[in-house]
């Protein structure tokens, strides 16, 4: 680690401290929404981890001091423990476990959003469109969903990417976004189902508004705060499938690093190298809690319970 | 509509259900490039394998063929393990349930206690300093968890066996009480990886049930006409509160069913998942579909299940679904 690295990741983590805080100032003070989201102290602390990860994952050359793929000594410098020059490491074959996780924050975020805007956007246009139009449509993806949803996934996952060799990075993400939108139709099926009987989506209709703009103006607004949630839980859930896949062996190729395959490629030399498996499953968590927490504030802003405040 | 009108349809819409995921996977992994050969096998032995196995006819004969065996019950021979599909699954599947069924009951066991304490002690210290924990065990990977305890536990203290499912040595069968006390303790990893993250994403769920129904009206009378805090808890709290938590458990299912999966493969448990993994890339078709169907069928009765559960804990669903089926047959 070189000054200029400390110094990147100071400024990163201050700078996420500083817009949480300028954020959390600003919800406070406006309305109901924001006091009740910003309630839990977990929420605050979630949305600061999310923003700090967001931010390494962005100036990754600044804060890595080593090339991560690199090995740097196969002789002399594997499975070294953490040290000031090799913050958290080096691996079996002798890269440096900080700047691994440093740069496998872009992979695991970036197939984690990915992948959970397709879910997602996937999702929601299917329940929007079952719930608005009902009849034998809803019928038909409805019955489509319950299959879906008994789909195991891990297996179809697997499958698309053991016996496609040579699978693009895209194709992965788009694969396991559209494995993960079962859930999220449902949920927004029957959110639009209540909402199209309330009186100003018909009014909207009666004022002759064609069905696409009455669910994109008014019908999906309304249904935000669902939506919200299940895209932050969906974020988690696509990181942590592809992490398995990758440790499973087949998910991000080598030698790029995610957070899963670092976890795959340290398992071996668990006994003699724990760092190199603990870090990253250590992102992993962090990334899933506090998206968990982040949820866990939408969720209470959009459904206030007297007795908890 | 009747009890049983309504069983019956729901049992047939599962069936279909099964049906599509199998026509569906074995679709896609005869879609799949490439054989089911090794890539060092001579052509001219994978060309013959391949007539014999009758993977060269085309994709609607084989399925048709498929679907005629599954009908007599017969799943097929295995590629890899040449030896009937059916037979692979007997010797590994009670090693799965064993596991998820030890990680259920840890699961709900803990994660229902958590909960009800959580709620009974809300917004205090002990719900507060639990409530951040559950958050956080909630969203440890488990094939992470597993080598960390597999660490501590196995390799450092030497408390538990590092992986397996007995000692080959001992007690290869299981044939005196020692050698199923061999098999808890092989057991206790894997399940407590499995059960831990489950029952903290368990207490989390029924902390919420809980304080939702603290909120009714019934319980506010309860508590004006002096019932003991105790009584209300149990009997108008959480009696309520399991309605959910019905809910919640036909959804348990494919979260141990992909848990399995990564959890056997660390702790080299010779289960299920462990199976079908090796199935998926060694393009063993029968063990793949075999594998899929029985996972689905667990994941379709789960729901079955806790939807029939619901149906007796709630008398008012039935009357929901009798009056559904009025408006639909008038």
């Amino acid at each position: 680690m070189t000054l200029g690295n400390w110094l990147a990741l100071f400024v990163a983590l201050v700078t996420a401290a500083e817009v949480v805080r300028a954020l959390r100032h600003r919800a406070l003070r406006r309305d109901q929404w924001g006091r009740r989201f910003f309630r839990l102290r977990t929420t605050s602390w979630g949305l600061g981890i999310l923003m700090f990860l967001v931010i390494v994952a962005l100036v990754a050359p600044l804060i890595a001091p080593f090339d991560p793929n690199r090995q740097l000594d196969i002789v002399h410098l594997t499975n070294q423990p953490p040290s000031w020059t090799f913050l958290l490491g080096t691996d079996p074959l002798s890269r440096d476990v900080w700047s691994r996780v440093v740069y496998g924050a872009r992979v695991s975020l970036g197939i984690g959003a990915l992948g959970a805007l397709v879910a997602v956007a996937l999702g929601t246009l299917v329940g929007a469109i079952a719930g608005y139009y009902r009849r034998w449509i809803d019928a038909a993806l409805m019955r489509g969903v319950d299959v879906g949803l008994a789909l195991p996934r891990i297996f179809i996952l697997l499958m698309a990417v053991a016996l496609w060799d040579g699978l693009p990075f895209a194709a992965l993400v788009i694969a396991i976004g559209l494995t993960s939108w079962f859930g999220t139709s449902r949920l927004v099926r029957a959110e639009v189902l209540s909402l199209r009987q309330r009186d100003f989506v018909v009014a909207a209709r009666a004022l002759g508004a064609g069905s696409s703009r009455v669910i994109l103006r008014h019908v999906l607004p309304n249904a935000a705060a669902p939506i919200i949630v299940a895209a932050a839980l969906g974020v988690g859930n696509v990181l942590l499938l592809e992490a398995a896949l990758s440790f499973l062996g087949i998910g991000v190729p080598p030698p790029d690093a995610s957070w899963g395959n670092m976890i795959a490629d340290g398992a071996p030399g668990l006994y003699t190298a724990p760092w190199s498996t603990f870090f990253p499953g250590l992102a992993i968590s962090l990334v899933v809690m506090s998206l968990n927490a982040v949820a866990d504030g939408v969720r209470d802003a959009m459904n206030p319970r007297e007795d908890t405040t | 509509m009747t009890g049983s009108a309504w069983l019956l349809r729901r049992l047939a819409a599962s069936l279909a259900i099964i049906f599509a995921v199998v026509t569906f996977i074995f679709i896609l992994i005869h879609l799949a490039p490439g054989k089911p050969c090794s890539e060092n096998l001579e052509p001219r032995i994978c060309d013959l394998l391949t007539h014999q196995f009758g993977l060269d006819q085309p994709l609607a004969v084989q399925y048709g063929r498929y679907l005629v065996e599954l009908a007599h019950g017969n799943l097929g021979m295995s590629f890899s393990l040449r030896r009937p599909v059916l037979d692979a699954l007997v010797e590994t599947v009670p090693f799965t349930l064993q596991l998820a069924g030890a990680a259920l009951a840890l699961d709900f066991l803990l994660g229902l206690g958590l909960g009800i304490y959580q709620a009974v002690r809300v917004n205090r210290l002990p719900d507060v300093a639990l409530g951040n924990a559950t958050l956080f065990v909630y969203s440890l990977p488990t094939f992470w968890l597993a080598p960390i305890l597999l660490l501590i536990f196995g390799e450092k203290l030497r408390w538990f066996p590092v992986g397996g499912a007995s000692d080959p040595i001992f007690c290869p069968a299981v044939t005196s009480l020692f050698c199923v006390a061999d098999r808890l303790w092989h057991l206790v990893l894997p399940a407590t990886t499995l059960g831990v993250v489950g029952a903290a994403g368990t207490a989390r769920f029924q902390r919420a049930a809980m304080l939702e129904v603290a909120n009714q009206d019934y319980v506010r009378t309860a508590r004006a006409k002096g019932v003991p805090e105790r009584q209300i808890v149990l009997r108008h709290q959480l009696r309520n509160a399991l309605l959910s938590f019905i809910t919640r458990f036909g959804l348990a299912f494919p979260f141990l069913l992909t848990g399995a999966v990564l959890v056997e493969t660390v702790f080299a448990w010779p289960g299920m998942g462990r199976l079908a993994f090796n199935a998926i890339l060694t393009r063993d078709y029968p063990l793949v579909t075999a594998s899929a169907l029985i996972a689905s069928t667990v994941v379709v009765a789960g729901n079955l299940l806790a939807d029939i559960l619901l149906g007796v804990a709630d008398p008012r669903l039935r009357v929901q679904a009798a009056a559904e089926a009025d408006i639909a047959t008038a």
